[in-house]
């Protein structure tokens, strides 16, 4: 039998569900999550887990680099392993175009007291011995030291063994399938597992989420895309940084086992929940990665699979409380960037569920943006993958 | 020689670590795969999940018929980089 009392009920156990669930737990409140499926098996565990800081609007630079600072000390505050480590990031520039809004990117990044640099193409190879600055066509990067990766199975196990020891409920194979509302308040949630009683519920089930709103008769303008990745075989210590092209779309780092793991998009994917992997994705990654390091030419793909980008229309995350429904609140829309955010994420919202403390980085990223007229959205303009 | 013996030997997985992970609850190869890492190395699980799916059927009682395999990911065997690149992308 599962609670059928809750304050908060959380849908989703991907990282930002289980750290959610953590939070909450840890001030004290009662808190039901429930999954479709196992933790970690929708898009945390699928994804490629780089933890970034240079990003071109401000909302995400500022939770991105106070995610990091969480991030520092979390396998101490957990007590487990996350596999957190900081090579950097390394964006590869290929023109004057993209240098332009490196320049306005960092500047901006710079100011909100990250430590970021623009580096000239031939020191490229100071950070990324194996890169082929011709092949990749480059003319510059930008790098940031302190960007870096966690294991996003090992970060959200850690969390919800944390929750749990704050007896948070954390329900696997339990599906929500409904909602009673009284008055536009939430009063229960129904699951194939019972129903529990709770006026909180938070959605974070990434590209689903769209789906669970609809459940409540809200529209969430979310998009599910498929995105595929590949791993390598593992291969000695080569190099620490995330390489990175927005142009190129491609993305890979060496993991603390060896393997390299990254992904690159294809042309032309059409939104929807298709998972199967491609062959052509396969060779289009190849291509790409043998363009930007020759010598991986004699490297071997152990595997491929799919995962999904919850795209929102501007690629920044949805959070909070929608209008339509009173207790209702929103974590998803992170358009791939949801694993690196979830500690700052989670906090504030933890802190807008416990103290009722709101703030402009949780206004500014408000369903409510979305219907807002004449307002025009910003638009997330660093998304790579 | 040690005594330890391996279940999965990409990932260095022993017969002791699998039989901890059940006994912390996990009751499918899948949460074997996603909290120790079994059959994700080059041989995909070929070597590994019979052996462990017969621990998983010793520890909790269930029938090897009733034990799922994980998801199979392509490519069915590891394949150079620099051959997928001669390929065409269409």
């Amino acid at each position: 039998m599962i609670n059928d009392k809750a304050d908060v009920v959380i849908i989703g156990g991907g990282v930002n569900g289980c750290s959610l669930a953590y939070q909450l737990a840890k001030r004290g409140l009662k808190v039901v999550l429930c999954e479709k499926r196992l933790l970690c098996s929708g898009a945390t565990g699928r994804c490629g887990a780089g933890i970034r800081q240079q990003w071109s609007t401000r909302e995400n630079i500022m939770l991105a680099i106070q995610s990091v600072r969480i991030f520092e000390g979390l396998e101490k505050e957990l007590g487990r392993s996350i596999g957190f480590r900081q090579g950097g990031y390394l964006i590869i520039i290929h023109d004057e175009k993209e240098m332009k809004q490196a320049e306005c990117n960092v500047s901006l990044q710079r100011r909100l007291g990250l430590n970021v640099s623009i580096i000239p193409a031939e020191r490229i190879t100071d950070v990324f011995p194996i890169g082929d600055v011709k092949g990749m066509r480059s003319i510059g990067a930008t790098f940031c030291p302190t960007d870096g990766h966690a294991d996003p199975f090992k970060t959200t196990y850690a969390y919800a063994e944390a929750a749990r020891r704050y007896n948070a409920k954390l329900y696997e194979h339990t599906e929500v399938t409904g909602f009673k509302v009284n008055r536009r308040r939430i009063e229960k949630v129904f699951t194939n597992k019972g129903s529990i009683r709770s006026s909180i519920v938070v959605n974070a089930a990434g590209p689903h989420s769209r789906e669970v709103a609809a459940m409540l008769g809200v529209r969430l303008p979310i998009t599910p895309l498929r995105k595929e990745i590949l791993v390598t075989e593992r291969m000695r210590r080569i190099f620490d940084a995330m390489v990175i092209s927005f142009k190129d779309g491609v993305y890979f780092s060496q993991q603390s086992e060896g393997q390299i793991l990254g992904g690159v998009p294809v042309p032309d994917e059409k939104p929807g929940y298709y998972t199967e992997p491609t062959f052509r994705f396969l060779v289009r990654m190849a291509k790409t990665l043998i363009r930007y390091a020759p010598v991986l030419h004699q490297v071997r793909v152990v595997r491929q699979w799919t995962g999904f980008y919850d795209m929102s229309p501007d690629a920044r995350p949805i959070l909070g409380e929608v209008p339509e429904v009173k207790g209702f609140l929103q974590c998803n829309g992170f358009s791939g960037h949801g694993f690196m955010l979830s500690p700052m994420v989670t906090r504030m919202l933890a802190d807008y569920i416990t103290e009722g403390e709101t703030n402009d980085v949780l206004e500014d990223l408000s369903v409510k943006r979305f219907s807002e007229k004449g307002g025009g959205l910003v638009k997330e303009a660093s998304v790579v993958g | 020689m040690s005594n330890k013996a391996f279940i999965c030997r990409c990932e260095d997985l022993t017969r002791e670590e699998i039989e901890a992970a059940i006994d912390q609850g996990c009751t499918t190869l899948t949460e074997l795969k996603n909290q120790l890492r079994l059959g994700m190395g080059p041989c995909q699980g070929r070597g590994c999940l019979t052996l462990a799916r017969r621990i998983l059927c010793e520890k909790t009682g269930k029938k090897p018929s009733e034990v799922e395999y994980p998801s199979v990911r392509p490519p069915e065997v590891p394949v150079l980089l620099g051959v997928l690149a001669t390929g065409d992308e269409d």
